[in-house]
């Protein structure tokens, strides 16, 4: 499924990545929040930051997997009259003037509601490089599965605490670009700590993945960031940048991509167990 | 108690193109656990028995199927009975399923309980079924439902549940019903979630259904009984569809009886203030599940309407999508006021208050005869009481028992 494809901008920038031994950095962004023009701002400044792949969030009604941070800063967009193709507009824009990998990430029915055809093409066509659909987990809809793992987007897939290890194999087999972690058992949302068994359940999905692991969900901090990047091939940060957001506009939300950033940078080189870095 | 998985779903989690599992990876172990443990339970004599045991000695069962005479007067069609779902302990249809899902949970060692609830029958029934085999319960409850069913939350802290209101989104049950999924999605190791519908991810659906098959296969053997035959229309509202289900579900392979379910038609349909998926929604994604959904072009969820809160839903039951498509049960729709007009008339006629709810079926029975449309004997569900309803609707002006059996 995956081998018949070229590679495309994630795995070139996570090759980059793991040949200078550094730790990725992801960036999550509620696109339309506050408002479009925001978020045109926001992803520019953080492909400038050095953000290594943008998840980009369409923003849903109904956002069942997400905290409070993100349920506000999805309806916020929606009420600033934030609509699918809007955000693709903004991602053919930032696509004129950066190469930085991007993945869009959305619950499943604004993508059904296209029709899965349409959204893909239209999402590659604006310069998505992969796509991460919240509730599609592994074996829910193959046909469907199947229409976007073959299409040109990187079909990213999620393992969470509670997967069993014989399906942690499977998901990180079928998916694309990377495999990404939810770190705790529960919904986004930025948090003070992190939880002490991470590392080791991190290690455990790196040990059978042949794809680089990238870690999210409660990751807020430049302390968090480096914990995760000594263990993971990436970070993922979402609602303390959407909260930095709100307190700091997008100046304060690149300060903070700014400091995780530079706290990934700090860590030494997360070498995949049991595999040989030749 | 009978289990119905002769068609495979228990298998593919679909009903024809509908059902399925939309949800997050987190709950994938959780719901493969329920599965399991929901199909070893209905194999289990003693399972089985004991919900049979409580149906009948706590909840009531079996409930009346009642003949509505002046109601059959008014409606210009006869007969027509009421499977009185009313009469159930807690005074809904709802307690059928939390009975039967408490009783797995206990099995499955879960010792907390989560529920949305709109109406709030479904919460009311939660948190006695959680009273009945001590169990810790929260329910989630829109802060617009909290409002209009005031008493509903009385009555579940008595029980003691915990009542969590959600002032997100339009504060109804679709947002209530968010709500519990994310206290599921973290708390899952502990947690068993009620869901109050045939609604959510599967094995949901079925197990909901299952567990409210009960009233079909009550109400059948009754009309069987009374009359020598089977009705030739079944009628049931519909929100998320657990009454209409567990009473179409008995009369699904009896091809001569027309089965109709009633949705919300709020202030009319195409007005943007309704709550009827099958009359004008498509496909889509909510909740855990593929099926008829109100959405906008951009496939955001559309907010639903209805004076009923227990249909104030955008969503509905998958397998009631796959019997709108293959024509199996047909879908009408009342809007909130001939709804009203049937809950404020039913009382004087037969002495029975009806959940608002339930009062569409009654007002689509009632406009259908009065046009010569209907063919009888007719089975109504009676899915609720109305009592919850009062100060609402005496709140909407109009004097009480307007134009009722005059």
């Amino acid at each position: 499924m995956t081998g018949a494809r070229p590679p495309g901008r994630i795995a070139e920038r996570f090759a980059g990545l793991a040949a200078e031994g550094r730790a990725g950095f992801v960036p999550y962004v509620t696109a339309g929040y506050p408002t479009l023009d925001h978020t045109r701002e926001l992803v520019a400044g953080l492909a400038e930051a050095g953000a290594d792949v943008i998840e980009l969030g369409i923003p849903f009604s109904d956002p069942m997997a997400d905290g409070p941070t993100i349920q506000r800063s999805s309806q916020g967009a929606l009420d600033a009259g934030t609509t699918v193709g809007g955000v693709f507009e903004v991602l053919a824009e930032l696509r004129g003037r950066s190469e930085v990998p991007v993945v869009v990430f959305s619950y499943l029915n604004p993508i059904h509601s296209r029709g899965v055809g349409n959204f893909v093409r239209e999402a590659a066509d604006a310069g998505a490089d992969g796509i991460l659909p919240t509730d599609l987990p592994l074996g829910a809809d193959p046909d469907l599965e199947a229409l976007l793992s073959d299409s040109p987007l990187d079909l990213v897939r999620l393992i969470a605490p509670t997967t069993r290890p014989d399906r942690v194999r499977g998901i990180a087999h079928a998916s694309q670009g990377f495999v990404y972690y939810i770190a705790r058992t529960g919904v986004t949302g930025a948090r003070r700590e992190l939880r002490s068994e991470l590392a080791r359940e991190v290690a455990a999905v790196r040990a059978v993945s042949p794809l680089p692991v990238a870690v999210g969900f409660g990751v807020s901090t430049p302390g968090h960031a480096r914990a995760v990047g000594a263990a993971a091939d990436a970070a993922v940060v979402g609602s303390a940048l959407v909260d930095a957001l709100d307190n700091g506009g997008v100046s304060g939300a690149l300060d903070l991509a700014r400091a995780l950033r530079t706290a990934l940078d700090e860590v030494g080189p997360a070498v995949p167990p049991g595999t040989d870095p030749a | 108690m009978q289990t119905g998985t002769a068609n495979g779903t228990a298998e593919t989690g679909r009903f024809g193109r509908f059902g399925g599992r939309y949800v997050p990876e987190t709950l994938i172990p959780a719901l493969d656990e329920l599965a399991e443990a929901y199909a070893q339970a209905s194999r289990d004599p003693g399972f089985l028995a004991e919900v049979d045991r409580l149906a009948a000695d706590y909840v009531g069962r079996p409930t009346p199927l009642y003949r509505a005479r002046r109601f059959e007067a008014r409606a210009q069609v006869a007969p027509v009975y009421l499977k009185r779902e009313d009469l159930n302990h807690t005074g809904a249809h709802k307690i059928n399923n939390t009975v039967g899902q408490a009783l797995l949970a206990k099995r499955m060692g879960k010792p907390r309980i989560i529920a949305e609830t709109g109406a709030g029958q479904h919460g009311v029934a939660t948190a006695t079924a959680c009273a009945l085999f001590d169990l810790e319960c929260v329910v989630y409850m829109g802060t617009e439902d909290v409002v209009r069913q005031s008493l509903n939350v009385y009555r579940m802290e008595l029980l003691g549940a915990e009542v969590r209101p959600v002032d997100s989104g339009t504060r109804t049950l679709k947002d209530a019903t968010n709500e519990a999924l994310r206290d599921w999605v973290t708390n899952v190791g502990d947690t068993h979630y009620i869901i109050g519908s045939v609604v959510g991810p599967h094995p949901f659906p079925l197990i909901v259904r299952d567990f409210q098959a009960v009233i079909g296969r009550e109400a059948r053997r009754q009309i069987l009984e009374v009359e020598g035959r089977l009705p030739a229309t079944v009628v049931a509202c519909v929100g998320g569809g657990s009454n209409a289900m567990g009473m179409f579900h008995a009369f699904a392979a009896d091809e001569g009886v027309a089965l109709v379910g009633v949705e919300a038609a709020g202030e009319g349909l195409g007005t943007g203030r309704s709550s009827a998926p099958l009359s004008e929604g498509r496909p889509g994604v909510l909740h855990g599940s593929l099926s008829y959904l109100l959405q906008d072009a951009d496939g955001q969820v559309a907010p639903a309407h209805s004076i009923a809160a227990g249909l104030d839903y955008p969503g509905v039951g998958p397998e009631h999508s796959h019997m709108h498509d293959t024509g199996r049960a047909r879908y009408a729709s009342v809007g909130d006021g001939a709804a009203q007009a049937a809950f404020r008339e039913l009382p004087g006629l037969e002495g029975i208050i009806p959940a608002l709810e339930t009062a569409h079926a009654l007002a689509w029975v009632a406009e259908a005869g009065g046009r010569g449309e209907i063919e009888a004997p007719v089975a109504i569900c009676l899915s609720g009481r109305g009592d919850k309803d009062v100060v609402h609707v005496a709140g909407l002006g109009g004097g009480a028992a307007a134009g009722a059996g005059a």
